[in-house]
């Protein structure tokens, strides 16, 4: 049974993770943005919970850094130690619309890196000080390769998987789990705009049930569905000079 | 891209909308919309050539439950199989479950869907406590049998055609254990079926006949009767093993030919059966196709077609032998033949399709116009025995045969939602 926050937790993904979690006894303490989202998916939780189980929630605005120490504090008193923190928030950037804004770049950039990485910092070092936890993060494989159609959302999801190397090679040392987790296409309200034909498309629930997967085997990184590392391996080997001349 | 469980038909281009929060509005949208919930008919009712499929999938929330009473309030796109993930082990069921856990709330009640145990708790809209309806115009009715009771009647069995369901409350009945009595006997012959069902259903709260439809002459409609009720006693092993349980019923992969059906079917019937009630747990015993993701796929790029039909008991006798001759002289159905008897109990729907009397499906491999030529026939054995089709289970039924199982189709056309509409409705009411 382990005491869990979750960032961003009306998300698809995020949500079908939290369903995962109560079931096998944790507690956990969720965070979103939108106030009615988040009441429904907390009361859907307390229906699937033991009377044991707690749930807590609180409302945030997660691009506003300032708040993310006094999340902790609020899920740690409603938790206790805190075993896994699971980052799972972001949003997909309308790429065209960005090259015309500096603004909306910044923005992007904002919500699905440097918010990400202030949450990350600040539970890094909470789990360094306990000497046991895990980090968990939603990044991207469109973090392992610039490409035209998404390189804005590519370069934050970049950012944040590297920025979590780094803190996985910092905190293998002090018994804590940095997992990444890149998935793939995830038929989720978020991608309703794109044609879902084809075998590539993964279901949330298929995503979480790999997060949990890789979680409690220790893993570093994990692709889901597990043929995206392959399909990034050969995106990634393909030569520059030739990978630019492509539309991808 | 979005279709249903048996591929048929096949329909033109359709936007997909997901509509994931009980709050908000329906899309607004210049063509006409229908709600597809998890795709599991086997037919148009859940598609929408040319227009908007309302994507109900990721309206997913529980909304309360009491585990006193037994009442589940919930999102109309929560799925059968997560009701009874988490009520089961907590003493209570669906009273009402199809042969797969992965339909949706909103989908059982637009199809107003039956179980094993019709002649004891009627189909699933009888259990619906009450449910919003959202109509196109914004308007937001909360239906029971008490209030807006012409809307709660029209909706169970609509088809989705009234409105888009948003949340509902189900009233579920209690169990004591997670594990089936389950007792199968063998029947050599259309006539034994009769007398043995008539037996099974004052004892058993589920029964369901398997039938050989290949068998001919003195044979025809020999079959397996399986009878099951909830064990009563709690039993300790509350949980569930995938791995361990076996269900006689291997996936019917291979024996879409005649060669391999025939050696099946025969074998299947003939296999050696105990002859006192074994225990098996719910999910083996409700549902053993779920186990295998994706069985449809088995029949290949054209799919395959289901035939359900339900003939009243003054027919039933002679109607239900007629069919299985035609059929077992065709020659090729599949594993998947089922005979159930539906009891007197009323609908909660004006357009439900349980009705007194005989049930039979069957699934047919799509061999195109052999096939359709094949449910003509039928469709003349249903017509003459006043029997109707069901619509879930339909992907090619004349007009006239719509309009004559279902005599409360013009009353029913007034509660239809002027934006709602779907590919089988345009098909049946042209
Ligand atoms: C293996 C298998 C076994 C089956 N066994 C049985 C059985 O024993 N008995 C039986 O009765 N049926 C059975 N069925 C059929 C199945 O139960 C029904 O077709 C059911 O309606 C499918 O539910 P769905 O959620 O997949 O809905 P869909 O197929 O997506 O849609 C079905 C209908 O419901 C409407 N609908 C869906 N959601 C909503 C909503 N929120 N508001 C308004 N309308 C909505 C759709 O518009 C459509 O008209 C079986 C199907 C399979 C695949």
């Amino acid at each position: 049974m382990a005491n869990i926050v979750i960032f961003g937790a009306t998300s698809a993904i995020a949500t079908e993770c939290a369903k995962l979690f109560v079931q096998r006894g944790d507690h956990i303490f969720l965070i979103a943005r939108n106030a009615e989202r988040l009441a429904v998916l907390e009361s859907d939780l307390q229906v699937r919970a033991g009377s044991d189980q707690r749930i807590g929630y609180a409302v945030a605005d997660l691009n506003q850094h300032e708040l993310h120490e006094r999340l902790y504090t609020k899920a740690s008193e409603c938790l206790g130690k805190i075993d896994t923190v699971l980052v799972a928030h972001g949003s997909l950037p309308d790429q065209g619309a960005c090259e015309q804004s500096v603004e909306l770049t910044l923005n992007e950039l904002n919500t699905n890196a440097l918010s990400a990485i202030s949450i990350l910092t600040i539970g890094a070092n909470l789990l360094e000080a306990q000497g046991y936890g895990a980090l968990v993060a939603i990044s991207s494989v469109a973090g392992d390769r610039g490409r035209q159609s998404n390189y804005v959302y590519g370069a934050a999801k970049g950012m944040l998987t590297l920025f979590m190397q780094g803190l996985r090679n910092r905190l293998a040392k002090r018994g804590v789990q940095v997992l990444t987790v890149k998935p793939g296409f995830v038929d989720t309200p978020m991608t309703q705009a794109f044609d879902k034909g084809g075998l590539l498309w993964a279901q949330p629930e298929q995503v979480a049930q790999g997060i949990l997967t890789a979680l409690s085997k220790g893993k570093d990184e994990v692709y889901l569905l597990w043929f995206w590392r392959w399909i990034m391996l050969i995106i990634k080997l393909i030569p520059e000079w030739l990978f630019k001349k492509l539309t991808l | 891209m979005y279709h249903s469980w048996n591929m048929n038909p096949k329909v033109g281009k359709q936007y997909a909308q997901y509509f994931s929060e009980r709050y908000q509005e329906l899309p607004k949208t210049n063509h006409s919309m229908i709600a597809y919930g998890n795709g599991r008919s086997y037919g148009d009712v859940c598609l929408n050539s040319g227009g908007t499929l309302i994507l109900t999938k990721r309206l997913n929330h529980f909304i309360e439950f009491d585990p006193t009473s037994g009442l589940l309030k919930c999102e109309s796109g929560v799925l059968l199989k997560d009701i009874l993930d988490v009520v089961a082990s907590r003493g209570w069921f669906l009273p009402v479950v199809p042969g797969t856990q992965f339909v949706t709330v909103g989908g059982a009640i637009a199809n107003d869907v039956h179980g094993k145990n019709h002649h004891s708790h009627g189909s699933f809209g009888r259990h619906v406590a009450s449910f919003e309806l959202l109509r196109s115009d914004g308007e937001r009715l909360v239906c029971s049998p008490a209030s807006n009771r012409e809307w709660f009647e029209s909706t169970v069995g609509g088809m989705g055609l009234t409105g888009l369901i948003t949340w509902a409350e189900i009233q579920l009945m209690p169990i004591q254990s997670t594990f089936m009595n389950t007792l199968s006997q063998r029947f050599e012959s259309l006539n034994d079926y009769w007398k043995l069902m008539e037996q099974a259903k004052s004892k058993w709260m589920y029964n369901v006949a398997w039938i050989d439809c290949l068998a001919k002459g003195r044979e025809l409609g020999r079959g397996v009767l399986t009878s099951a009720e909830h064990t009563v006693k709690p039993m300790r092993s509350a949980e569930h093993k995938k791995k361990n349980v076996s269900f006689p019923l291997t996936p019917p992969i291979s024996l879409v030919n005649k060669v391999s059906l025939t050696l099946f079917n025969s074998m299947y019937f003939h296999l050696p059966r105990p002859t006192q009630v074994v225990p098996l747990h719910y999910l083996p015993y409700f549902f053993p196709l779920d186990s295998i993701y994706h069985w449809n796929r088995m029949y290949g790029k054209k799919g395959f077609f289901q035939y359900q039909c339900v003939i009243p008991p003054q027919h039933e006798k002679s109607a239900v032998e007629a069919l299985l001759k035609t059929i077992s002289d065709y020659g090729l159905g599949s594993f998947l033949a089922v005979l159930k008897s539906f009891s007197n109990i009323p609908t909660a729907g004006l357009m439900s399709f349980p009705r007194e009397g005989a049930t039979l499906a069957l699934d047919f491999p799509n061999n195109g116009r052999k096939t359709l030529a094949l449910f003509n026939e039928l469709d003349q054995i249903v017509r003459q025995a006043n029997g109707a089709l069901y619509p879930a289970k339909d992907a090619r039924m004349p007009i006239d045969m719509f309009a004559a199982g279902y005599p409360a189709l013009y009353e029913f056309q007034r509660f239809i939602d002027p934006r709602f509409s779907s590919s089988f409705w345009r098909r049946v009411t042209r």
